[in-house]
């Protein structure tokens, strides 16, 4: 082979070896993405069921969280629109970590409910300052009060 | 073929006439990057409020979007410019896209790091394997692909021609990091500032992270100036217009 | 400006970020300068061994 061809030919591979690598990690992240999560109805389904460890998303049920005294040990509920799992987890929280919050925790399952080893708040990609939320939900309880006709709680007595 | 082109166009194509036009814009591209930079810094670090749920911690974006932003954007320029290299071995395109690599994976590197300092207290971790990290991780890879197999060869010529190819078979990734967060389950949320319909932001946000973005473009200009300047000067040490730069100098 | 420095208690978060920003384009931009100051310095050396050469050739005059 000629040095002209030869060299050609390592281009050709050091370019396939580098295009290999990029697809490969995007395949890889596609892999572990194509079950990023489930959520609780699917995982009620049972459609987490070959996987030892795996991930749960969904909302945290407003009031379930619940926080022991002496340990970094906590409970709660994660949700989605049809169904719920409750999870144990023992370590610190990230700052997010609320009711209503998005999470994603990795984990397993145990006796009926799910053993978190992480949990991961994601956040929406709105911005904006607390007094325009603030504002913003005022608004928004007002105009459900309107709508559904109930009359607000500081009602005349009979 | 080329008739379509301008002439003021053709001119620029050669590399003494690019290199004078590129020393003309370069001051006023730094100038306006860091005028625009400091209005952007204050407008973000001091007049916009804290955020409802993220508090003084979201102001990370406003170097965070600003360089995701150019990390792309740079891939694109670099891409197209690999075409014209490739396709009409005009000499000054090779440059362009050669040296815009540095500047994109300087972009793109910045991005991963802010946005890991970002994520470790509001997410929780400094990383993980969704759709939008990993195909930023795999941008810088390729920016650092299309560096090393440019410097691996002896005739740079060859080198550029092999790096452009690279960098044409990852122009798939760019709109793969931009809809990640659109076509799979990912842990970062989704796009805040939009082309088309209106953005999650309040405006006191938004103009500082829309200032930044016009003050990082000026700034790759800027950069791209002085790098093909400083490589045409290498690449065409041969002739006439540059010995009498190096005299030129000299004589100072 | 304490305030301001703490950033809200995120202070070990964003101004590392806002660093490193900084310095990686700073980086970026000093890298040509580098770079055009090594390139005339190997040129005008190139050029000056080439003057000598063609100096010294003019000095020993070749037979016709």
């Amino acid at each position: 082979m000629n040095p002209t061809r030869k060299r050609r030919l390592i281009i050709v591979v050091m370019v396939l070896i580098a295009a290999a690598v990029a697809g490969g990690l995007t395949v890889f992240a596609l892999q572990q993405n194509m079950n990023y999560l489930f959520t609780p109805s699917q995982v009620q389904e049972g459609q987490a069921r070959s996987y030892k460890t795996f991930r749960l998303g969904g909302m945290v049920k407003e009031g379930s969280i619940q926080r022991s005294s002496d340990s970094l040990k906590v409970t709660f509920t994660v949700v989605d629109a049809d169904g719920a799992m409750p999870v144990e987890y023992t370590g610190i929280l990230p700052d997010l970590f609320r009711d209503n919050q998005s999470v994603i925790t990795t984990g397993h399952m145990e006796d009926g409910h799910f053993v978190a080893t992480e949990v991961l708040a994601k956040h929406d990609e709105t911005y904006m300052p607390k007094e325009l939320k603030d504002a913003m939900a005022k608004a928004h309880k007002g105009r459900k009060v309107a709508e559904t006709g109930d009359q607000p709680p500081a009602a005349t007595k009979p | 073929m080329s008739s379509w082109i301008p002439l003021w166009l053709h001119k620029l194509g050669s590399p003494p006439t690019f290199y004078r036009f590129a020393g003309k814009l370069r001051p006023w591209m730094l100038a306006l990057a860091i005028v625009l930079g400091l209005v952007a810094l204050y407008g973000g670090l001091v007049l916009a409020p804290p955020d409802y749920q993220q508090g003084d911690d979201y102001r990370i974006i406003f170097v965070h979007v600003p360089s995701a932003w150019m990390g792309l954007f740079i891939y694109g320029v670099m891409a197209v410019s690999a075409f014209i290299a490739l396709v009409w071995r005009i000499k000054l395109a090779e440059v362009v896209a050669m040296e815009s690599a540095p500047i994109g994976a300087a972009f793109t590197l910045i991005t991963l790091v802010t946005g890991s300092l970002w994520g470790v207290r509001m997410w929780g971790t400094w990383w993980t394997w969704d759709a939008r990290l990993t195909s930023e991780l795999v941008l810088l890879f390729l920016y650092l692909g299309v560096i090393g197999l440019y410097h691996a060869f002896e005739d740079r010529r060859q080198g550029a021609r092999a790096a452009a190819f690279l960098a044409l078979i990852g122009i798939i990734n760019v709109p793969i990091v931009h809809f990640s967060v659109n076509w799979w389950n990912t842990l970062h949320q989704g796009s805040t500032v939009r082309l088309f319909g209106p953005s999650t932001m309040t405006d006191s946000m938004i103009w500082p992270l829309l200032t930044m973005m016009v003050a990082t473009k000026c700034y790759y200009v800027f950069s791209l100036c002085s790098r093909v300047r400083a490589d045409l000067l290498a690449l065409e040490g041969g002739k006439d217009w540059v010995r009498q730069i190096a005299a030129g100098e000299s004589a100072r | 400006m304490n305030q301001f420095l703490a950033m809200g208690g995120y202070a070990v978060y964003v101004w590392p970020a806002y660093a490193v920003f900084l310095v990686v384009l700073l980086a970026d931009a000093l890298a040509p300068v580098l770079r055009r100051r090594r390139v005339l310095r190997e040129l005008r050396g190139r050029l000056a061994r080439q003057a000598a050469r063609q100096q010294r050739h003019a000095d020993t005059p070749t037979d016709a």
